[in-house]
């Protein structure tokens, strides 16, 4: 796989990661009826930055080992060393590459997410509660990357959207069900 | 003074970059030069080229290290073709 297919499949697997874990975070606090927004806002911020840091070293670990792995395969072939070529080159700028895909795809994705929070806290009107602004986002969000991965499959795009929207819907569930416990 | 009109070259390179872009690479590195690459076997990881590069001065350190630098190595110098520019006095 190209390194535009891995860094758009880590794209879509943390940017999904960022946005579900908002929308449990929403939903959490909606059904709590909590009001506070720093709190909202801390606890959002902190998920986002938590689950950058992991996106961004996590990346970087396991990207830089198989990077690692290839060149040396590649290097036993040819009896030469190629850490001063392309492809010595391509292994060391990639994992940083894809790691800051990884890392910021949910980071900025969270802050979309949140962002009718962050202008509510401005004091910005808005023409719903935040919180239910926010799920919003956070839904059409989630639609999207199904729509991009059933582009990206040739599939229906329609029932891509849907299959996403089904597991917020899951999430949605399984938090308003651990809320009535 | 003499000027390198040609030169065969045995070389092993990875599948990445592609004949393609290898040649394509090779011919955008050296000035108003024909590439011909003729791709003889292919390994696993590897595959083995032969380069017909011709130009009216070419520079084989620079064909060399552009050829290195995409993770080729020359094997081997096959065919060369130089001719003398000029007189001795000159």
């Amino acid at each position: 796989m190209g390194a535009h297919g891995i860094a758009r499949r880590y794209f879509i697997v943390n940017g999904f990661d960022g946005a579900l874990t908002m929308l449990g975070l929403i939903v959490g606090f909606y059904l709590s009826d909590y009001q506070d927004l720093n709190v909202v806002i801390s606890a959002c911020m902190g998920a986002a930055v938590a689950l950058t840091v992991s996106g961004i070293s996590s990346a970087y670990i396991s990207e830089t080992a198989e990077k690692q792995k290839e060149l040396s395969k590649l290097e036993q072939a040819m009896i030469k060393d190629l850490s001063d070529t392309i492809h010595g080159h391509a292994s060391r700028l990639l994992p940083v590459l894809i790691a800051l895909v990884n890392g910021l795809s949910p980071f900025l994705l969270s802050l979309l997410i949140i962002s009718p929070i962050l202008a509510s806290h401005l004091s910005v009107d808005l023409p719903l509660p935040p919180l239910v602004a926010s799920f919003f986002i956070a839904v059409v969000i989630l639609f999207s990357l199904g729509l991009y991965l059933g582009r990206i499959s040739g599939t229906s795009l329609l029932w891509s959207g849907i299959r996403s929207l089904f597991i917020a819907f899951i999430t949605g569930i399984i938090i308003v069900g651990i809320n009535l416990i | 003074m003499v000027s390198v009109k040609k030169i065969v070259l045995d070389v092993l390179k990875p599948h990445r970059p592609n004949s393609l872009e290898f040649a394509s690479t090779l011919a955008d590195r050296c000035n108003d030069c024909t590439v011909n690459l003729i791709v003889q076997a292919v390994d696993e990881n590897t595959e083995s080229i032969m380069l017909l590069i011709e130009g009216e001065d070419l520079n084989y350190e620079s064909i060399s290290d552009v050829i290195t630098e995409m993770g080729g190595s020359v094997h081997s110098i096959d065919e060369v073709e130089v001719t003398k520019i000029g007189t001795d006095a000159e």
